[in-house]
């Protein structure tokens, strides 16, 4: 039963004409003073038209080009027929959050990547698309939880609430598992409630998105630290397969002096004091922030975590939100449509820069920094050019904030209490790349703690995987564990 | 949610909870902590385990109202419930046979001390404890400590009780009568656990503190409980919450913890003004 009037399949070369539908967002000068989302979605109209562009190839790339191999062209011609419950049902049997992928993914460097469009024009907005359909669904007829097979008897623990925990859940619960995510914090979605922050993904999405996966069974314990509440060991001993997705950890800093000033803080924790303690409404909540409001705050780092960073810190009323990178524009790891949103909303970019030194006062807060110049050198191993300190050029910048976003290491609670869980010199553990188990028998693991610091999509991808294989590994008495 | 079982004040604002937590009680140490929060908009703070029991599955927390959390805290009695908890966080103590070991409390400092006092004793040493307070009222938990102690000595500020003066001063005395001492643990305010230190130090007495930072995960995500070790980052939550005194840099850890001294105070103040307000959606909240 269609939603929508269908809207007629064009033949191929009128479908071209079509020009990619930008997403209606809030205005900067506005936005950059509110919390809420800056992106609005599409009409249904344009939703309708956008899906139109699809060529509905036979062999799409896109799927592909996806973590998670959602059904692309499937679900969008659903959308031009109309059809948007069936649509939103599509995506979710490859996708357990929908909702947070059509906000959060990289799609230009996957899916919409690799569209056979983009070739000659621009591509798909696949992202947009099934931002539409996961948000018709909730908003119209809420989400449906898809039906369960057989029940097996098998129980399986998910460590962390996270990304690839939600997939890994999600994925399970289908196969007819009993499922039970362990979360440290007290509250479900890891990065997404804690990181990433509400004008680029409301945590009311997320939360309508973690209860679909409670109403289709599965189970959360929150305020649980596996590692320190109970072992791994003593978990694994009443279930039959654990996954441990417990996100990246340990936040970078650069050992340089003065980082321990009043107003120096890791990019986790000043996310974290706004999005999931929401010091920015201080006052009804009790989590603060030191005062932002006509401070300047400079954020180091060129990733997603920065621009976020500095985004957060416009809207709490900062006088200027200042990106400190040590390399050039076009090797900044961030999205592009973040970058723009920043560039929007007058963030100010200083690139081939790189703290050196932090300066405080007598009480010890964050007065100034000092930067040293850069430029580029030949390529290192990354494949992109090494930022190169210029003799002698050293500034001092006076800020009140510094938001240091290099990056995360691997938290060390688990591996430290079950030691036979094999991890790189990082500490990051150790998985078979096709299976993702690791080298304790029973337990899989993905996501950050196993790649560091990556992407929601590859996150929920590894989680995927992981299902998958533990699925097997529950089903099939001849499954090995080689290590 | 965590029911509290017990709740009853031991010094001028400063409370005990027996609370139910029958996880953490299996497996919490001397030395580790829990980070609670009372109410679903509250603040997320470390408090030190001090006692628990594994059997009947409670755990002890004794917390000092001093802010709006402490003083929301101090508010809920026996049959309410502690809106999140989650432990048993941080390393446990590392606790051997040192032979003499001073364990130093000072004000609700000595909560802290105290279930690493018992398991000092419990590992055969010969505990002498000091408990200091600024006045009577303020020397906590003397007859718990007493039975896992070869010697207690409380010590008040004004001489209102036991012996007058500092609990450094009181140290000192001990150290100068002669007394072979081979382990200081010293937990209290910053100014105290510092002079400690430096009083030590000259002697080479192995010394611990346990720090007290400002947290907000408590299992080392965030990075805001750092401090400077031996001229070296560490995250109180995962590396510590203990450390060897004569490493610890004591005015980076006083400087971080002042961090939010004028938004404390807003809070605070508001809390005050409305007392009644924030009472009620504690209690409300227990109800649900």
């Amino acid at each position: 039963m269609s939603n929508y009037p269908a809207v007629e399949k064009l033949p191929n070369k009128d479908r071209m004409k079509i020009g990619r539908h930008q997403i209606p967002e809030q205005d900067p000068n506005i936005r950059r003073a509110n919390f809420k989302e800056v992106n609005l979605g599409y009409t249904i109209q344009m939703a309708q038209e956008e899906a139109q562009r699809c060529l509905m190839c036979a062999n799409p790339p896109c799927v592909q080009g996806c973590p998670v191999h959602v059904q692309i062209p499937t679900f969008i011609e659903q959308i031009r027929e109309g059809n948007i419950a069936e649509a939103a049902k599509i995506l979710k049997t490859d996708n357990a959050l929908p909702a947070v992928c059509g906000r959060v993914c990289p799609q230009e460097e996957q899916c919409e990547m690799v569209c056979v469009l983009a070739k000659k024009f621009k591509p798909v907005a696949i992202g947009n698309l099934e931002r539409f359909a996961a948000d018709w669904e909730r908003e119209n007829i809420g989400i449906q939880v898809p039906e369960i097979k057989t029940k097996t008897s098998k129980k399986v623990a998910i460590i962390g609430g996270g990304p690839a925990g939600l997939s890994c859940a999600g994925d399970l619960i289908q196969m007819g598992h009993d499922v039970t995510v362990y979360e440290a914090l007290h509250e479900i979605g890891g990065v997404l409630v804690y990181g990433i922050p509400e004008f680029r993904l409301p945590k009311s999405i997320v939360k309508a998105e973690v209860e679909a996966l409670q109403s289709a069974g599965v189970k959360f314990e929150k305020n649980f630290v596996v590692g320190l509440t109970a072992t791994l060991d003593e978990l694994m001993e009443d279930y039959d397969a654990t996954f441990l997705g417990v996100g990246a950890g340990l936040p970078y800093f650069m050992n340089i002096p003065g980082e321990e000033y009043n107003g120096v803080y890791s990019a986790n924790e000043y996310l974290t004091r706004v999005n999931l303690m929401k010091a920015y409404e201080f006052g009804q909540n009790d989590t603060p922030l030191v005062e932002i409001k006509d401070k300047v705050v400079a954020v180091i780092g060129g990733g997603n975590t920065a621009m976020d960073g500095v985004r957060t810190s416009l809207r709490m009323g900062a006088k200027r939100g200042l990106i400190i990178y040590r390399r050039s524009e076009s090797e900044m790891p961030a999205r592009k449509e973040e970058i723009h949103h920043a560039k929007q909303e007058g963030v100010e970019f200083m690139f081939l820069t790189s703290p050196i030194e932090y300066i405080g006062d007598e009480k010890g807060k964050l007065v100034a920094m000092k930067v040293q110049k850069m430029e580029l050198g030949e390529p290192d191993a990354s494949g992109r050019r090494k930022p190169v300190a210029i003799p002698g050029a050293i500034e001092e910048i006076p800020i009140d904030v510094a938001v240091v976003a290099i990056g995360n290491g691997s938290n060390p609670i688990i591996t430290r209490a079950t030691p036979e869980i094999k991890t790189n010199k990082w500490g990051n553990i150790l998985v078979d790349k096709d299976t993702m188990k690791t080298s304790k028998k029973g337990v899989f693991a993905g996501g950050d703690i196993v790649t560091g610091g990556a992407t929601v999509i590859l996150a929920m991808g590894a989680g995927r995987t992981a299902a998958k294989y533990i699925n097997e590994y529950l089903s099939n008495p001849d499954f090995v564990w080689e290590w | 949610m965590n029911k509290i079982i017990e709740a009853k004040f031991i010094g001028p604002n400063v409370k005990l909870f027996k609370v139910e937590a029958p996880r953490i009680a299996q497996k919490r140490k001397a030395g580790q902590f829990i980070m609670l929060r009372v109410h679903d908009k509250g603040e997320r703070i470390p408090l030190t385990i001090a006692d628990s029991d594994a059997n009947e599955g409670w755990i002890e927390i004794i917390a000092q109202g001093v802010g709006k959390t402490t003083k929301l805290l101090n508010m809920l009695e026996a049959g309410d419930y502690i809106h999140d908890l989650v432990g048993p966080l941080g390393k446990a103590s590392h606790i051997e046979n040192f032979g003499t070991a001073v364990s130093i409390g000072g004000g609700v400092g000595t909560a802290i001390a105290y279930p690493i006092a018992k398991a000092l004793k419990e590992s055969g040493n010969h505990v002498i404890s000091i408990i200091g307070g600024r006045s009577k009222e303020f020397v906590i938990l003397e007859d718990e400590i007493s039975k896992f102690s070869d010697e207690v000595y409380p010590t008040t500020d004004d001489g209102s009780y036991g012996y007058h003066g500092f609990v450094t001063d009181k140290l000192k005395e001990l150290i100068d009568s002669g007394k072979k001492i081979d382990f200081v643990l010293a937990i209290g305010p910053i100014p105290m656990m510092e002079a400690i230190s430096k009083l030590t130090k000259p002697y080479g007495i192995h010394t611990v503190v346990s720090l007290n930072s400002i947290m907000v995960d408590g299992t080392g995500m965030c990075g805001g409980c750092r401090a400077i070790v031996d001229g070296k980052t560490v995250f109180v939550c995962v590396d510590g919450p203990e450390f060897d005194a004569h490493k610890v840099d004591f005015k980076v850890l006083k400087n971080r913890n002042n961090t939010y001294i004028p938004e404390e105070k807003e809070s605070l103040h508001d809390f005050e003004c409305h007392m009644d307000r924030a009472y009620n959606e504690l209690v409300k909240h227990e109800i649900n």
